[in-house]
Formats: C-alpha cells, structure tokens, sequence
C-alpha cells in the first residue's frame, strides 16, 4: 500500500468536504479510487456507472498520464504518485 | 512566387523546421509542423475550408446563409477569413475565458460574437451553440466536434505533408482539442507505418471549470470515438500551464519559432517522449503540431512576465 495525492477538480469538492486534495492508500489506482470513495461516498456515483468503471465523460491521470492509455485501473501506484480527476474538456 | 485568385489558397502546404538543438536526446529528432503559417496563423484553416466545402458540395450551404459555429477562437477566425467572400453571415460562440486578442481577431473580421460562460470553458459554448442551433433551424451548425471534414483535412492534408517531408517520423504529438488534427493525421502515419506512435496533449482544463454542474457535463468529441480515438492513441498526457510556458519560450527564444501555448504544450510532450528513448530503440523522429503563433497569447504575460505568476493566469483561460 502507498500513499497517493488525488486531486479533485473544482466540480467535486462539495463532495470530498471541499477539499482540493485528499491523500489515500492503494497500490492501484482502481484501489485508490475504491479507497476515495469509501471515505466521501457522495463521490461514488460522479466517478463510477454501475459496473464499477470510470464513467466515460471523466479522465483520470495518473502523474498527468491517462490511466486509459497505462493499465487502466489496474495501473500499479508508488509512495508519492498524484492521481488527477477531471472532466472532459474539448477544445477548438 | 503564385498570384493566387483567393486567401484561401495559403491554406496549407506549411513547412517543418528542425529544432533538435533543443532535444534532450542526441538520437533523437525533433520536428515542428508550422501550422501557425495558415493565413490566420492556425491550423483551423484547413478545417474551416473543408467544412465549408463539405457543406458547399451537400447543398446544405449556399449564399446568404447563417453559419453558427462554437469555437474557443481559432476555428471561429479560420472561418471569419473565408466567409464574408462566400456570402455566407457568421456567428460565433466564444467563452468569455479566452485572450483578448482571440475576440480582437474576430472583431476585425466582422464577426457577431455570442458570449457563452467563462465558467463553463469550451463544453459551455458547445452546448449554447447545441441550443441556439436547436431554436433556429434555418442556421447551418457547422459542428467541427462532430464532421467529418475535420479530421478529413488533415487525413488528406496534414498527414501526407508530413509523411512526405518527413518519410521516417516514429513518433507524433499534438494538442487535443476536437481531436481532429489527432485523428485525422494519427489514422494517416499508422497507415503509412504501424509502429509510428501518436501522443495527444491536453492542458488541465476540467480542474477549474466551474460551471459544470457535475462530471456528466463532461464532453468527449463525436469524432474522436468515430475515428477510434481510444486505439488510435499511444498515450495522453496533461501539461500543465508552468510547463507550456516554459517550452513555448524556448521555442522562440532559441528556435527563432514563434509558438503559441499549445505548441509549447506540444513540445514539452515530445521532450518526454525523447527523454523516455533508449539508445536501443534506434533513432527516433519526432513530429510536434505549432497549432498556432505567439501573437494571440502577448496580452498574458507569457512570454516575459515572471513565469510562475503567468502560469496561475493561464489556469483560468483557454488556450487549445
Ligand atoms: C491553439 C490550438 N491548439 C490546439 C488545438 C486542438 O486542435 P484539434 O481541435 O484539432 O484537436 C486547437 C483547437 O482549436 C487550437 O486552437
């Protein structure tokens, strides 16, 4: 298990007691993010659909990567690692 | 030199400059694809032209007519150039959050400029303009998110280009913004080469976006799914604004080329890639888009305040 900083966008703060940041523990981002929402269960529906995958309108990074181009939630984590939530923006 | 009929002929043909001499790795080569060279300066030029001539050859699109288009600035420009001498009225959906000299530009064209949130960011002016589209059918909705003639442009241009003055490419990176210089040229090298890898850069947009009201007002771009978006990527990435900046000053500072943010936010990608080569992996050529020039981006600070009080700025406006 390691410690991990998430990030969350300004959307999902009310949901995590405001904060812009919460430190958790896993050893994958999946189990980062099943720890997250544990703790802030308002959190779990905005992140997840029914099957306990990342809904499609949300990215997550992992160190600014997108974890849908590593192992998805599967991708391996290590002390110290940021993983970001944000919703899709286009540009243009 | 051409006597051309119309501006329009400038649309692409645009050079590629060598700018290795910043390259973190000696085996490998860096490229910028100058699309600031359009005659608006960006690479939407070759959109705005083959979206028009898409809905031109449908018969969707005749003299007279109302075009509505959302666009954070530079689809909006491109567009601005070739209308007025087509006959055709423009209306564009522009965030409040976007520099002034991108609402300056349109103003010069003549644009009618509906102002959509800065709050929402760009999924806010793609939904007003989805609702204004929606309440006035006789507009024709050019929708560069969801036509084909996007990433067509540069399926058919941008890619070619690049393949021929740069036959060896193994890897290439880019903005993500519609997707549609990603998809279009991405679909291109892999059909020209399997092994050239395509790696999207995006800059941390959705972390202060404050009008959305949850994480369902996330957008994902119709063609990017259409054009396979998830396969055809090797990786995206954010780069955050410090870094944008940095790379984007480099450019011009010891290149001699004038990038926009997204270009440097484009060439911070590709040192990571070069970075990440190993001597064993032979020598790489790396391909970058400059989606635009600097001049856009002056009235920021970017390329001379202090870089750290630039960057805070920069988290609050568009620049893709
Ligand atoms: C400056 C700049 N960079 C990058 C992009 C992204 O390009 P695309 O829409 O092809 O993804 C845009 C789109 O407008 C842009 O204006």
């Amino acid at each position: 298990m390691s410690a991990v900083t998430v990030r969350l966008p300004t959307v999902l703060r009310q949901q995590a007691n405001g904060q812009s940041a919460v430190s958790v523990a896993g050893s994958t981002v999946g189990e980062v993010v099943d720890e997250l929402v544990l703790g802030y269960p308002d959190l779990k529906s905005n992140l997840l659909d029914e099957a306990g995958t990342v809904r499609k309108f949300i990215n997550v990074y992992l160190n600014d990567e997108d974890i849908r181009f590593l192992d998805q939630l599967e991708t391996t984590v290590v002390e110290g690692d940021e993983v970001a939530i944000l919703p899709a923006v286009a540009g243009g | 030199m051409v006597l051309l009929q119309a501006v329009s002929g400038l649309i692409g043909n645009t050079p590629m400059v060598d700018v290795s001499q910043l390259s973190p790795n000696p085996d490998v080569r860096i490229l910028a694809k100058l699309e600031s060279q359009n005659p608006t300066g960006s690479v939407k030029d070759r959109v705005a032209l083959a979206m028009l001539e898409a809905a031109e050859a449908s018969g969707e699109l005749s003299p007279g007519r109302v075009i509505l288009e959302p666009s954070s600035g530079n689809t909006g420009i491109a567009l601005a150039m070739l209308c007025s001498q087509r006959g055709y009225e423009l209306k564009i959906v522009l965030p409040e959050s976007v520099t002034v000299e991108r609402r300056q530009v349109l103003e010069a064209f003549g644009v009618e400029i509906i102002s959509s949130s800065g709050a929402e960011g760009s999924n806010g002016a793609v939904r007003l303009a989805q609702r204004l589209s929606d309440e006035n059918p006789d507009w024709v909705f050019l929708y560069q998110y969801g036509n084909q003639a996007n990433p067509r442009a540069h399926y058919e241009g941008t890619g070619p280009e690049i393949v021929a003055d740069a036959p060896e490419i193994t890897h290439f990176v880019a903005g993500l913004g519609t997707s549609g210089t990603l998809m279009g040229v991405g679909a291109y090298l892999k059909e020209h080469n399997p092994a050239v890898k395509v790696f999207a850069v995006e800059p941390p947009s959705g972390e202060r976006v404050e009008g959305l009201r949850s994480l369902d007002d996330g957008y994902v771009p119709p063609i990017f799914d259409k054009w396979g978006g998830i396969d055809l990527l090797d990786g995206k990435r954010i780069v955050r604004p410090a870094e944008s900046l940095l790379w984007a000053r480099r450019l011009v500072r010891e290149a001699g080329v004038f990038a926009g943010l997204s270009a440097g936010a484009a060439m911070a990608g590709a040192v990571k890639v070069a970075e990440r080569l190993n001597r064993k992996d032979g020598p790489a050529t790396i391909v970058f888009i400059v989606s635009d020039g600097a001049w856009k981006y002056l009235s920021t600070g970017a390329y001379d305040d202090d870089l750290d009080d630039v960057a805070e700025r920069l988290a609050d406006i568009i620049y893709f």
